[in-house]
This record gives structure tokens, sequence and C-alpha cells, in this order.
């Protein structure tokens, strides 16, 4: 069982931030269930095998005053994919601090590594107005300045900058399975 | 919240506009544009006058933005109209209609964050056949104003979105690549009947018109 948390403050932005992803797990019939990161219980983490953290809207930063909610991150041993928001959660708790850069459509990034069946130069959709700088015990695995793949040095923990919900589908697929 | 709907009142702009209500925000403002070139990246816009009529049952102001269409003119034409409605109707967001495009998507995108606006895509990813049969669950009254790719001919205009139809573009898919919703410009709709909509449209009359090859556009009249 998949558990997929929503970063969204708005209802109406899950359409487009977390049903894509749904729509990618039930296509290759992974369970899952959905919950708001407001929501999230012990007895959640516990059940679920894996978990990813959605992006959410351009304007959307609300997340960043709730990342007291996601304090569980840190101890968890589950393996956690967190895309764009949830990438700069993962960073920020991590000890990394966030910057501005503004990338919006498609864009051409270079995997020095593979990462989740990624490699090499690979188009993906970016949405995003921050990043956060690569966290203390984290690998970077493209070859752009700022981190836009990275992963924990020992924990299963991954974080992608891009949306890979619109271009990059093997990547969600190749985290669940 | 206060939402301005970027409106071509074919299929993915109304269902977008119901699915903002749905969510309980304020469909404040329609917003269409018409574009004078046919092959518009942007913008499809057949039927866009009857649009009028729609906005009318649907008791939401319109705004109406002329563009020539030149290929990022029209970009500025659009944000141009964003910005007046955002001025007159204190909108806080945008809704569009894009499913797949990327092209539509990032610009309409860049756009509202230059105005400071939300953005909301509430049709993105969708799967396509899912869609067309939500619209039928949810009594849209949808029909085809015109063609554009092999193998659609004449015989499709006027066609009802209906289950019978769903089969056949899902074949049509398979053999041809037509995108079952016709996001590709394979083929453009226009809502007669919907939740939003006070009372039904009737068609007074029409008149198709071939405007190339495979290329077919249905002219309606509107009671």
């Amino acid at each position: 069982m998949i558990l997929l948390i929503s970063t969204c403050k708005e209802k109406f932005h899950e359409l487009e931030f977390v049903k894509p992803i749904e729509k990618i797990l039930s296509e290759n019939k992974i369970s899952f269930f959905t919950k708001h990161h407001k929501e999230i219980t012990k007895s959640d983490l516990n059940k679920t095998k894996k978990i990813i953290l959605s992006g959410t809207s351009l304007k959307d930063n609300h997340f960043l005053k709730d990342l007291k909610n996601f304090e569980w991150i840190k101890e968890t041993n589950k393996p956690l994919l967190g895309i764009c928001a949830g990438m700069q959660i993962i960073g920020l708790l991590f000890n990394g601090k966030l910057r501005n850069k503004k990338e919006i459509g498609f864009y051409k990034e270079d995997f020095k590594k593979e990462f989740l069946g990624l490699k090499g130069e690979q188009e993906v959709y970016h949405l995003h107005h921050n990043y956060t700088i690569l966290p203390k015990d984290f690998i970077k695995f493209t070859k752009s300045k700022i981190p836009q793949a990275i992963k924990h040095k020992e924990k299963k923990i991954y974080g992608v900058l891009f949306h890979p919900e619109v271009r990059n589908k093997e990547l969600i697929l190749n985290f669940v399975k | 919240m206060k939402l301005g709907i970027l409106f071509s009142g074919g299929k993915d702009s109304v269902y977008s506009a119901y699915l903002a209500k749905k969510h309980k925000h304020e469909l404040t403002c329609l917003i269409s544009i018409f574009s004078e070139n046919k092959e518009s990246y942007m913008f499809h816009t057949p039927s866009i006058s009857k649009v009028k009529k729609q906005a009318k049952v649907m008791n939401v102001p319109l705004l109406i933005q002329k563009t020539k269409g030149k290929k990022e003119e029209e970009l500025k034409d659009l944000e141009e109209a964003i910005k007046n409605v955002k001025q007159k109707y204190k909108i806080q967001g945008i809704v569009t209609g894009a499913i797949q495009s990327v092209y539509q998507a990032s610009r309409i995108q860049k756009i509202c964050d230059k105005l400071n606006l939300e953005c909301f895509n509430p049709l993105w990813q969708k799967n396509e056949e899912e869609y067309l049969k939500e619209l039928i669950k949810n009594k849209f009254k949808v029909i085809i104003a015109g063609v554009f790719a092999y193998p659609l001919d004449k015989s499709w205009l006027g066609r009802e979105i209906n289950k019978e139809f769903i089969e056949e573009v899902k074949e049509l898919n398979n053999k041809y690549k037509i995108h079952p919703a016709g996001e590709g410009g394979e083929f453009e709709s226009f809502v007669l009947d919907c939740p939003l909509f006070s009372k039904p449209l009737e068609i007074k009359s029409f008149k198709d018109f071939s405007t190339g090859e495979n290329s077919w556009r249905r002219e309606i009249k509107i009671k």
C-alpha cells in the first residue's frame, strides 16, 4: 500500500497535482490511499509501504508554514519520494536552505547517474519558484547547478524538483515497484 | 476564491468551470479570446460568438478579447485580457481547460505568475475516456462543432458525445492516434447544456463549411 500525501492548500489544486499521480498508480494496479498532510496519523505511516509527497501550484507556499507536520520524515524508514514542493519539504527538514529560481515548462536535465530509471539527457516538466540547496547527507543526480533530483546517502529518501507525473511517469513506477 | 475562466464554449472550458463551482469557488468572469487565426496555437475558436449565449444562461459576465492570432502576439492579448479582468472583477485566479498541452499550460502559468494570480488546471493529465464518461454522467450535452484530422469527416459534425461516440473515438485512437478528447485539435466541441446553464441552448439553424483537407466546421445559430 502506497500513501500519497497532498501538499496543496486548495482542494481544487489536487485535481492537478494529486489526481495525475493517482491515475498512474491506479492504471498500474498499485494500491494506494491519499491524505492531506494535515491529516496524517501514525497509523497511516505504519500501514504504508512507501510514501509520495505531491507538489502544488506555483503560488502555493503554505506548506512552508506547516513544516512541523512533516517532522516524521526525519524518523521514517519507509521509502519516500518528494515531488517539487515535496522535495523542498525534504530539503528543508534536512537543513537545506530555500533559494529562488523560477522554471516553468519543459527543460532538459542531464542525469549523470541513473535516478529511478532516468539516465542521460531527459525532458522534464518544471513548475516552481523555489528550490533547496543540496541538504547534508544527500547526493545530487543531475549535472545542473541546482539540485533537480536527489537521494539520501543511506535512507531511501528521494526528491525531484520537476513533475514526473507529466513527462516521466516511469520514475514514479520505478519508485513504487 | 473569485476565479476567471478561460472560456471557449467547448467541453474542456465549460467542464473546468463546472469543477471550479463544485469546489465552491466563484465563477466571477468568463474570458474568451476571439482569434482571427483559425489555426491558433493557443485558442479554440469555432462557435465563439455563441459563447455569449452560454455566458447568458450561466449568468456570468463575459469578456471578449480579439487577437490576430500571431504566435506570441496572442499571448500578449491574453495577458491584457486577464489583466483587465483582474482589475475589474478582482479575481484571484484563472481556470484553464488544459489536459495534455504543456504549450498552452506553461504559457498561461507564466502569465498568471506575472500577474500574481493562482492558476488552476483541473483537467490536467486526465484519462480521456474517463473524462468523456464523466461529461455524460454529469449531464453535459456536447456536440462536435469542427473536425480537423483524417479520418474524421463531415458526418461527425453535430454528433453528440455519448457512449457510442466514446466507443468510436477509442477505436480511432487505436488506429489513427486521434486523441479521444480532441485535445490535439482533432475536433472541437460546443456545450449545449450542462448543470451550470439555467436552460439548454437550442440550435435554430446551422451551416457546414469545408475549411481545407479533412477539415470541417459547423457554424451554429442559437435560438
